[in-house]
């Protein structure tokens, strides 16, 4: 592995077209020039531990010192294992758990990559090794019969002549895979239809609007000006099944503001209740819950995108890459005082899909 | 973990307990091995409630108001251009601006910050016996709400669903539009929660009694103490922010540590 | 490996090894790999730190699997953490928490297996860009840049897909944006989105789905590439920076055995070492503060992990009001720009090394490393990417910059918007011309030595610092450079020039333009008689 054999002083430069056994393209070429040449590797510089024999010994004492050391983490970390217990309800505990196995594996593990690195670096043998290099590509004579070996075998095969066996083999590998796409179909409910589900949610007319998580229903008087209420269906948790999936798309917030703050389209006025407003809390962008609700600016923002809606104004966007209006849920009162819903909403709540239109 | 598995009827919940050794150990910990000393104990500085001020004590706030707060909120409190009327806020509204060094504002700005508390106690409440005075509003809440004895389980997820959209689930803080900002949590006392729940300061909305009951509101404080005063179970919370201070920490510390050591193992040595 | 070499030697190593030789021809494995050269340069092992990385998902997260259910049935906890007591929630999370607060070590794993997923991911970058800038992805390399891209992706997968399993809050509002995307995507959206989640989302088959792609698929994919990587590597042998004595036909460093082997090995332990400090130190992803998955709560600053942060930014970097109804469906342009845009960027980058072969026009094999000045407009090309990547990164945290910065949310996602459109043309024409001014100084330096700071007074009162004249090694560092002539037109055999061969000349004339040339013998000689 000496530097002998290859020498630096009668190599081309870096560049060296020794290697254009492949002609370049046309107009692609190294600019010629009276290159410097190579000077060859420099002298080896010798390490203090090559000359000194006390820094060699003092390193071999590092190295196994280092190594001892990690057998101690080792062991401190089966001890902090022990020692450390977990004990129920007390995070202080898993805390000490964690922080005492962990320093005692990572002392285990640095000081075995340390110690075999400066064993690596300081005492084994530095002299660098020379590689030599060879085109990628095989030889002449490799590629040669790598054709043949091809050659021979469409002859003896009959590949390229027997066409009708070769299309039909083609055509048989490119339509075997196709019932895996059908059985994807499974992935899904057989009987369900994606773009009616989104189009529903559980809100209908008469549903009272209760508070998340109790589900107790939310009278008007209770909602005072300033504030803001998560609202979910009443009778949402007590789904047997698919609870998730129907707060997923009737979660609302419900807010109440000064009438004259309330700027409303006409169709829309019955909506309304006394200056308490219901939206949909899922962003019309890509659905994060938009909560994030100004009391004095009416401002509704979605922590996800930064979509701002104007509640006061239809909850329109203001700022942000959502483009349409949060739906609004219209909302009535019930003779005792509760706030009901009037109906579904009356457009998908939601992201944007293919088929809302 | 089978026990997980099968589902137990209703909601139960037991209200946790820790061994006080083991936040002392967690204070040698924290001590040790991390250099920085944590707050282990909100400092809340419950002032007593003056349900029934004296006469004396409305005369001598409605001359602090006079000289402090009379600029922007008008002498009778009625309010002017600059700031809202404060007929009917309460003296929670009053004990929170006032007491968290919010008002008197030095500025006008996005919103209120969080200064030095420019009064003493008992100056605070003369203001908030004045204001409270002038019209009903809700009251400082009582000792027993703000115990932080109630249910952390029911507690957090009222806080979830209601309070982390800006707060952060862990009560860190978040960005509001147009430079406003919900403010972090840790270290705000109890009575200071409180208050700011049923009042609504600025941008926040009111969480009236409707709402969020005040068991309901003792239970979200218990939450928040529970987080402050137990550390992070898996070593220091880099802020609570989330995968952006987790990811920029890799990028510094962790892949800054392995680069350097890589410099190390490639050197020549000596 | 050790047995062949100590094969002469009786006793129970030589029977040994004389055993599996006679088994498997490993001498001849040892033969051709044990004193395989790899040279030393630190940026060579940021490719390690991957592999490492990965090796120690591999053994955190298997002990996970022992424990961790991908199940969405729900319970109630009951296990130890207080503020989560009764909550109701899908087994996934319950035994994710169990992990973390019953299990001894089990959060030690936790964080040690999130943590390396992020170093992995990182260091995979890392590589990549040392890859890129050095120019070591040309021939004969260009397939297993292809292959190194493809596992960066990969990762990325790997990393989103683990990020979902424990079912926190979160993760599910992670997963609700992707749904949110996915349903954005036109014609087939709606259906990806119903077959991915099983139904409505979030439903409640998506987390043994991930989990299937988590643990088995995507893992088997990424080890048999990072196979097919490093087999390249070994093919094609290591790359290496300028040097003396350093060609492009030869290699020049340490061999695999001892040295390397020593070097290497040690630094999977140190790898190890730190990540597993970062682990008993530094929380990670608390899913205990973040709680059960439930639609209607989010958190504020909701971002991904850092590694998708480019594509949440680049939704949140979109301004109002893309999106159309046309023909009676639904345009989502707010999503498909960023799908699009980030789709362009990654087959740039994924192609890249053929399209800058087809500018150049270069044939050659190249083994010796380029200096990234020496490419001024590649390495411009790729601080212009970088910019690109890194507005949309910050984008995903405008949140977070905003409140610690006391900014306006608008305020930064409008700066950032600039930084994305205009960033990178400043960055590639800052980039190119600090290439160029060092190469000015490489020449100076060659030509005329180095500053040496010492200031001396000539005896008739002029004062000059005198310069250190570079010895031939150095010397050879910074002059050991091709320059290259751009693709010139060449009309085809009907006298014709096709417009297609007209824009390769004009990219190739670009790319190639205001170079400087390497110092030659001749004004090497000149310039030594000048002063000194």
């Amino acid at each position: 592995m000496a530097s002998d054999e290859t020498s630096g002083k009668d190599l081309t430069p870096a560049d060296s077209s020794s290697v254009e056994h492949v002609t370049a393209a046309a107009g692609t070429a190294v600019v010629a020039r009276d290159a410097v040449a190579n000077p060859g590797f420099p002298p080896h510089r010798p390490r203090v531990t090559d000359l000194d024999p006390r820094a060699e010994k003092r390193a071999e004492r590092t190295v196994y010192t280092l190594f001892y050391l990690s057998i101690v983490g080792s062991v401190f970390a089966i001890a902090a294992y022990m020692i450390f217990p977990i004990v129920p309800e007390d995070p202080g505990s898993v805390r000490l758990n964690n922080l005492f196995i962990g320093i005692g594996l990572a002392l285990a593990l640095l000081a075995l990559g340390i110690g075999a690195v400066h064993w690596g670096k300081a005492l084994m043998h530095d002299e660098e090794g020379i590689d030599e290099r060879h085109p990628v590509r095989g030889s002449d004579e490799t590629r040669a019969r790598a054709v043949e070996i091809f050659q021979e075998a469409n002859t003896e095969s009959g590949f390229g002549r027997r066409t009708l066996i070769r299309n039909s083999l083609i055509g048989a590998l490119v339509v075997f895979p196709l019932p895996a796409v059908v059985l994807f179909r499974g992935l899904a409910p057989q009987d369900q239809d994606p773009v009616a589900l989104l189009k529903q949610t559980m809100w209908e007319k008469g549903t009272r609007l209760a508070l998340d998580p109790s589900g107790s229903p939310i009278k008007a008087s209770d909602v005072t000006l300033g504030s803001s209420f998560a609202v979910i269906p009443e009778g949402l948790q007590d789904l047997e099944h698919g609870r998730l999936e129907e707060k997923a798309k009737s979660a609302v917030i419900l807010v109440r503001m000064k009438p004259e703050d309330l700027i409303q389209s006409p169709e829309r006025e019955s909506w309304s209740y006394d200056g308490i407003v219901a939206y949909s809390k899922i962003c019309t962008h890509v659905g994060c819950p938009v909560g994030l609700y100004e009391q004095q600016t009416h401002h509704l923002l979605c922590p996800c995108h930064q979509s701002q809606f104007d509640v006061a104004d239809h909850a329109k966007v203001i700022f942000g890459p959502a483009k349409r209006p949060l739906p609004q849920l219209p909302i009535a009162v019930d003779e005792e005082g509760y706030l009901i819903a009037q109906s579904d909403f009356l457009e998908p709540v939601g992201p944007s899909f293919w088929e809302r239109q | 973990m089978p026990r997980t598995q099968k589902p137990t009827s209703g909601r139960q919940r037991r209200s946790g307990r820790r061994s006080p050794l083991a936040s002392v150990a967690l204070i040698a910990i924290g001590l040790l091995f991390t250099g920085g000393a944590y707050a282990m104990f909100s400092t809340s500085t419950a002032t007593a409630a003056t349900d029934s001020a004296s006469a004396q004590t409305v005369s001598e706030g409605e001359k602090l108001f006079a000289a402090n707060c009379a600029t922007c909120h008008g002498l009778s409190a009625e309010g002017t251009g600059t700031g809202p009327s404060l007929i009917g806020v309460g003296a929670a509204s009053v004990d929170f601006q006032v007491g968290t060094g919010r008002m008197p504002m030095q500025a006008s700005g996005p919103q209120a910050i969080v200064k030095p508390v420019q009064f003493t106690e008992e100056q605070t409440a003369a203001l908030v016996a004045y204001v409270a005075s002038l019209a009903p509003g809700p009251a400082i809440p009582d000792e027993e709400l703000l115990d932080a004895q109630g249910d952390a389980a029911a507690g957090a997820e009222l806080f979830r669903i209601n309070c982390a959209m800006c707060h952060n689930v862990a009560g860190a803080g978040g960005a509001l539009t147009e430079g406003k900002y919900a403010p972090a949590l840790e270290g705000v006392s109890p009575q200071h929660i409180y208050e700011a729940m049923v009042t609504g300061p600025q941008n926040m909305p009111v969480f009236n009694d409707m709402n969020i009951s005040p068991e309901d509101k003792r239970d979200i404080i218990t939450y928040l103490k529970y987080v402050e005063n137990n550390p992070s179970p898996g070593g220091l919370a880099l802020g609570s922010l989330g995968p952006v201070s987790e990811g920029l920490f890799l990028w510094i510390f962790g892949l800054g540590a392995i680069v350097a050591l890589t410099v190390w193992i490639t050197a020549k040595s000596n | 490996m050790k047995p062949a070499e100590t094969k002469k030697s009786g006793g129970f190593t030589g029977a040994a090894a004389n055993y599996l030789d006679e088994r498997t021809s490993i001498s001849t494995a040892v033969k051709e790999l044990g004193r395989k050269i790899f040279p030393d340069h630190w940026s060579f092992l940021l490719g390690e730190v991957a592999l490492y990385s990965f090796v120690i998902i591999l053994l955190s997260g298997s002990f996970l699997t022992f424990f961790f259910q991908a199940s969405m049935a729900e319970v109630h906890y009951d296990g130890s953490y207080v503020p989560l007591k009764g909550v109701e929630m899908s087994v996934a999370m319950a035994s994710s928490l169990d992990i973390s607060f019953d299990v001894r070590g089990g959060l030690l794993m936790r964080q040690v297996h999130h943590w390396a997923a992020l170093l992995f991911v990182a260091s995979i970058g890392l590589h990549m860009l040392r890859i890129y800038f050095t120019g070591a992805f040309r021939k004969p390399r260009e397939l297993n840049w292809v292959i190194g891209f493809v596992l960066f992706i990969l990762a990325m997968a790997e990393g989103f897909t683990g990020y979902s399993l424990p079912d926190d809050l979160l993760s599910g509002n992670g997963l609700r944006i992707i749904d949110g995307m996915v349903k954005g995507i036109p014609v087939v959206g709606t259906w990806i989105s119903f077959l991915l989640f099983g139904g409505e989302f979030p439903g409640t088959d998506i987390v043994g789905r991930l989990y299937s792609l988590h643990i088995l698929l995507l893992p088997a994919i990424i080890v048999a590439l990072i196979a097919l990587h490093l087999l390249f590597v070994v093919v094609h042998k290591h790359t290496q920076y300028p040097g003396a004595g350093r060609t492009n036909n030869n290699v020049v460093g340490y061999p695999v055995l001892p040295v390397y082997a020593a070097k290497a090995g040690g630094f999977f332990f140190i790898v190890f070492g730190v990540v597993m400090l970062l682990a008993s130190f530094f929380t990670i992803n608390p899913i205990w503060n973040y709680g059960p998955y439930d639609p209607s709560p989010v958190s504020a600053g909701t971002q991904p992990d850092w590694y998708i942060g480019f594509a949440d930014g680049a939704l949140r970097l979109i301004p109002p009001g893309l999106e159309w109804v046309w023909l009676g469906h639904t345009w989502s342009f707010n999503i498909l720009i960023p799908l699009v845009g980030l789709g362009l960027f990654i087959g740039v980058v994924l192609l890249y090394p053929f399209l800058e072969a087809w500018v150049t026009g270069d044939k050659r094999e190249h083994h010796i490393l380029d200096r990234p000045r020496n490419a001024p407009t590649r390495t411009a090309i790729g601080a212009a990417g970088v910019t690109f990547y890194a507005g949309l990164w910050a984008a995903a945290s405008s949140d977070i910059i905003a409140t610690h910065f006391k900014l306006t949310m608008e305020g930064v996602i409008h700066t950032l918007q600039a930084v994305v459109i205009l960033g990178p043309f400043i960055a590639f024409y800052i980039t190119k011309r600090v290439c160029l001014a060092l190469q000015k100084k490489d020449r100076e330096i060659v030509l005329h030595g180095y500053e040496s700071g010492r200031i001396v007074r000539l005896p008739g009162g002029e004062y000059i610092e005198v310069h250190q004249p570079v010895d031939e090694y150095e010397r050879w560092k910074l002059v050991s450079y091709a320059d290259y002539k751009p693709l010139e037109l060449t009309p085809n055999a009907q006298g014709k020039v096709s417009p297609i061969q007209r824009v390769r000349a004009g990219l190739s004339r670009w790319f190639f333009e205001d170079r400087i040339a390497p110092v030659g013998t001749k004004e090497l000689e000149e310039s030594h008689g000048d002063h000194h």
